[in-house]
């Protein structure tokens, strides 16, 4: 299993969902669970790629005992977005569970059990929101109809709530608990007599709910990937090839060897070139006995690498001949009206590039994974959002099969995209195999900088036409950056539809001329994905010249916005696209993109951030919107200019449709979170390539925002919905940089067409 | 190798250990105390600190060598039941996303309180600039001092 690009490989969905008890067995495998209870599986029906029916065995898992204790399997990774909360939660409202009574238990990493488990694409919750609630209806269904038989009452007059079902004309109630013998002799009922509560009834979706590792993080005793403890363990620090596709040509090790604590040197066979998405790069790993012997060891080595074609590699050079690039034509991916003809009498051109770095993920644990090999077997803990695709490149990597593989995912200390990549989790695997121990493999912060799956730079030219009267008659955007793909096939010099469906083909002006072209680009370093994608960099250049063309236009940039939505009305690219239109590996029918829905976040940011007021000569206000991820959310960053003359961010404004809010507490958390991610990439982050090496090492280097220089207020309004709920991790990083810029221009009359700009 | 003699959160542990090994390698490796966690080993990121004699030491770059007789605090020994007023403000404005970076900041934290109960937001902000948080928490931590400084 190999997914290149995993938003948009055919996505199971789940069209509609079966509810069936498992058996005992299966579940107490599964959570170590110590009293009989009632159990309940939740089985997906899921059209495959072709459309075939396909039955997944059970997703997810739902328990009560007899002391009403209600357990959930959470089959997503968590990384801090809250979805281990989210999603349990959800069945739990249905239920009308007691949630100060609910455990969640982590699933292992297994297709067979849980179907798709990739957390990534902000997919989450669109896609078990429905499935979850049916799990819970059907369990409540059963205890309903258990209380009604045993009062010898109408079921309809029988209501649950914290873990009881009441029946408020008798004033009974009895424990969930009290009813599982008879529930488990009961057959699941059919899926259409299970009726889901309206929305009104719900106690915990559309809350503020706490999320549930809270006081384990607060108090230390939260486990992430680093945190797993064997007997016996050993600590390997891997010395990587400083450049893509290097080879080791020789090794002095006895240094290494001398360093008091370092037992091993062991080789792990790098992919060369092309790297691929889930292989180690080629290394020398030093295994100690713990973790500072290992990375002094590792300090002692003295490798010849033969380091490839990649040894002359200069970022800051080939980013010039992207950009020098985009003065040609390019590959067009994206045609409407006539442009040349609209073009010949215009009265006004704008034409401006931009340019955007690599950038790093830099999660603040660095990877780290356990792995333990035994007898043809091998246990694996690690903090992976991929745990299916981790498993599968541990059993390939050790020539095993996948069901010898077993995969415990441990809490994740931040994803953003680099920990679905499972390079250093088949480190530790390889490590546990040559040495015959359980191995941690540890990533220092420099291994991290020099070796990640960067989000690639970019180079980009936008000229936009305006006729005698003003109107914006033509959009030309020429794209070129380093495609995902090219990291396993090198074949790949263009972005792929997919990469251009986030945010650049499905560019939603009313602009009767368009056309948008694509230019070519090697990949000379590992290319991942990270939180937004390609959405950064076509977002920050679309919105920036957004701004100018209303600035000539002599239009206010929120009016512009609206008035270049046009009316009301669902849109699709297809017609004018050469290639697919991912739509984030929904329909389009489905999940339309609707220009109502962008145009109410608009109006209601602006309201709110009471856009158009006099700020005084200090202060002043972007706007910047973008749909990502099937979410609409629309930005005003409030800049400041302090007596010290600095430009601070003091307030942001996000206005959010994700359709129905599932935990309200943790989207406002992820637009908080998002907006100081992305005020990094606007305003300090870069990784540079010179000779073929990362220019830099760790965060005196790298620089990610600090509390200080962090925007002070965060104010998110999410409006109120009932269309289906869509992902909220990804789209509050797009808008934030362009709507920075915007108000930056507008305090200094400075634009800025270069991240990251310091302000 | 040399034997040391650390004071952990009142306890006394025995570490055999070279000089150079930083505290925080020494709770992790050799103690198994998790909750200090690595981020940078550069003293960048704040991730690793603990208490040090009433200070907020970042433990990746103080050699076990240097501790001495001193009074070590890590997140484990905070309070008993999780409830030092700043865990307890930790919880109520559900500070965490990944949840990383967040006994480093709650150490971090409790220094600042120890030596200025009424911090403004100013200093606030300067003395919690060491602290890194990648997925952006730095509003919430902010009022969660201001809540644990109100409760002191
Ligand atoms: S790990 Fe010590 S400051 Fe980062
Ligand atoms: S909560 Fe994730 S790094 Fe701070």
């Amino acid at each position: 299993m190999r997914p290149t690009f995993p938003f948009f490989k055919p996505k199971e969905e789940t069209d509609s969902s079966k509810i069936f008890k498992p058996s005992r067995r299966d579940f107490l495998k599964l959570s170590a669970l110590a009293s009989g209870g009632v159990f309940l599986g939740i089985s997906f029906q899921c059209s495959g790629p072709k459309g075939e029916d396909r039955i997944f065995a059970p997703n997810a898992y739902l328990s009560i005992d007899k002391n009403n204790l209600i357990t959930l399997i959470a089959h997503r990774s968590e990384m801090g977005t809250g979805i281990r909360t989210s999603l349990p939660m959800i069945i739990a409202d249905e239920l009308g569970a007691d949630w100060s009574k609910v455990k969640i238990v982590q699933a292992d990493g297994d297709e067979d059990k849980y179907g798709d488990q990739n957390t990534d694409g902000s997919y989450s919750v669109r896609m078990f929101y429905e499935p979850m609630r049916r799990a819970g209806a059907t369990a409540r269904h059963m205890l309903l109809m258990a209380a009604s038989q045993k009062w010898k009452v109408a079921m309809d007059e029988c209501h649950t709530e914290n873990g009881k079902v009441h029946h408020p004309d008798s004033g009974k109630s009895i424990n969930f608990g009290d009813l599982i013998s008879d529930v488990q002799k009961m057959e699941i009922p059919r899926s259409e007599d299970v009726i889901l509560k309206p929305f009104g009834d719900y106690k915990l979706i559309g809350k503020d709910i706490p999320i549930y590792d809270v006081k384990d993080i607060a108090t230390g005793k939260a486990v992430f990937g680093a945190d797993v403890d064997l007997d016996n363990i050993k600590i390997a620090v891997v010395s990587r090839s400083p450049v893509v596709g290097g080879k080791v040509v020789s090794v002095n090790d006895s240094a290494a060897l001398a360093v008091n604590g370092v037992e091993k040197i062991v080789k792990i066979e790098g992919a060369g070139l092309p790297a691929g998405l889930d292989q180690p790069l080629e290394g020398i790993a030093v295994i100690a006995t713990n973790t500072w012997a290992a990375i002094k060891g590792r300090k002692a080595l003295e490798i010849e690498w033969d380091l490839g074609e990649n040894q002359g590699y200069d970022s800051a050079d080939q980013l010039k001949e992207m950009l020098e690039s985009t003065k040609n034509s390019g590959k067009v991916r994206r045609e409407r009206g006539q442009i040349e003809e609209a073009t010949k009498s215009t009265t006004t051109n704008i034409e401006r590039t931009y340019e955007l770095p690599y950038y790093a993920h830099a999660t603040i644990e660095p990877p780290a994974a356990v792995a333990h090999f035994t007898n043809g077997k091998c246990e694996v803990w690690a903090p992976t959002q991929h745990p299916q695709w981790a498993r599968g490149a541990v059993a390939s990597a050790l020539g095993i099969e996948v069901a010898d593989v077993t995969m415990h995912v441990t809490l994740l200390g931040g994803g953003f995209g680099r920990k679905s990549k499972p390079d250093f989790v088949v480190e530790a695997a390889i490590l546990s195999k040559e040495t015959g121990s359980p191995v941690r493999v540890q990533w220092t912060r420099e291994d991290d900088l020099h070796h990640d799956f960067y989000h690639a730079h970019s180079a980009q030219r936008i000229k936009a036409s305006l006729d005698s009267s003003k109107k914006l008659i033509a959009w030309n955007h020429h794209t070129v950056f380093p495609a995902i793909g090219a990291t396993s096939n090198p074949a790949e010099v263009h972005p792929s539809d997919g990469e251009l469906g986030l945010g650049c083909v499905d560019f939603p002006y009313d602009v009767p001329n368009i056309r948008i072209e694509t230019h070519e680009s090697k990949a000379h370093t590992r290319i991942g994905w990270l939180r937004s994608v390609s959405n950064i960099h076509h977002s920050y250049a679309i919105n920036c010249m957004m701004d100018e063309i209303a600035e000539a236009r002599g239009i206010d940039p929120v009016n512009h916005a609206l008035e270049m939505l046009g009316e009301d009305r669902n849109l699709s690219f297809k017609e004018e696209l050469d290639g697919d239109f991912s739509n984030y590996g929904e329909s389009i029918e489905e999940y339309p993109w609707e220009t109502g829905r962008m145009k109410a976040v608009i109006q209601r940011v602006a309201q709110e951030a009471g856009w158009g007021q006099n700020l005084g000569g200090n202060k002043a206000m972007g706007f910047a919107c973008q749909k990502s991820f099937l979410t609409y959310v629309a930005c005003i960053v409030v800049v400041e200019k302090g007596g010290d003359g600095k430009i601070k961010v003091s307030d942001v404004h996000y206005s959010v449709d994700c359709g129905i809010a599932v935990n309200t507490d943790r989207i406002r958390s992820q637009f908080e979170g998002g907006a100081q991610f992305a005020h990094g990439l606007a305003t300090s982050s870069a990784i540079t390539f010179k000779n073929g090496v990362v220019e830099q090492h760790n965060f005196d280097s790298y620089l990610i925002a600090r509390m200080p220089e962090a925007p002070k207020r965060i104010h998110v309004h999410i409006v109120e919905s009932m269309e289906k709920p869509t992902g909220v991790g990804e789209p509050p990083v797009p808008p934030y940089a362009p709507a920075s810029a915007n108000a930056v221009y507008k305090l200094t009359g400075k634009r800025h067409y270069k991240l990251p700009f310091s302000i | 190798m040399e034997n040391y003699t650390l004071k952990i959160n009142g306890e006394s542990h025995q570490v055999t250990a070279e000089e150079d090994m930083p505290l925080l390698w020494a709770l992790r490796d050799l103690l198994g105390m998790k909750g200090t966690k690595f981020g940078c080993g550069q003293a960048l990121c704040g991730a690793c600190t603990v208490l040090v004699g009433g200070e907020a030491i970042r433990s990746c770059s103080l050699p076990v060598s240097a501790v001495g007789d001193q009074e070590v605090v890590t997140i484990e020994g905070l309070s008993e039941n999780g409830d030092h007023p700043l865990q307890s403000a930790w919880i109520e404005h559900v500070v965490p996303q990944c949840g990383y970076c967040q006994s480093g900041q709650i150490m971090n934290a409790v220094a600042l309180l120890q030596r200025n109960a009424n911090p403004s937001d100013q200093e606030i902000e300067t003395a919690m600039a060491g602290n890194l948080c990648r997925c952006g928490t730095y509003n919430r931590i902010k009022e969660a001092i201001k809540t644990a400084s109100s409760k002191l």
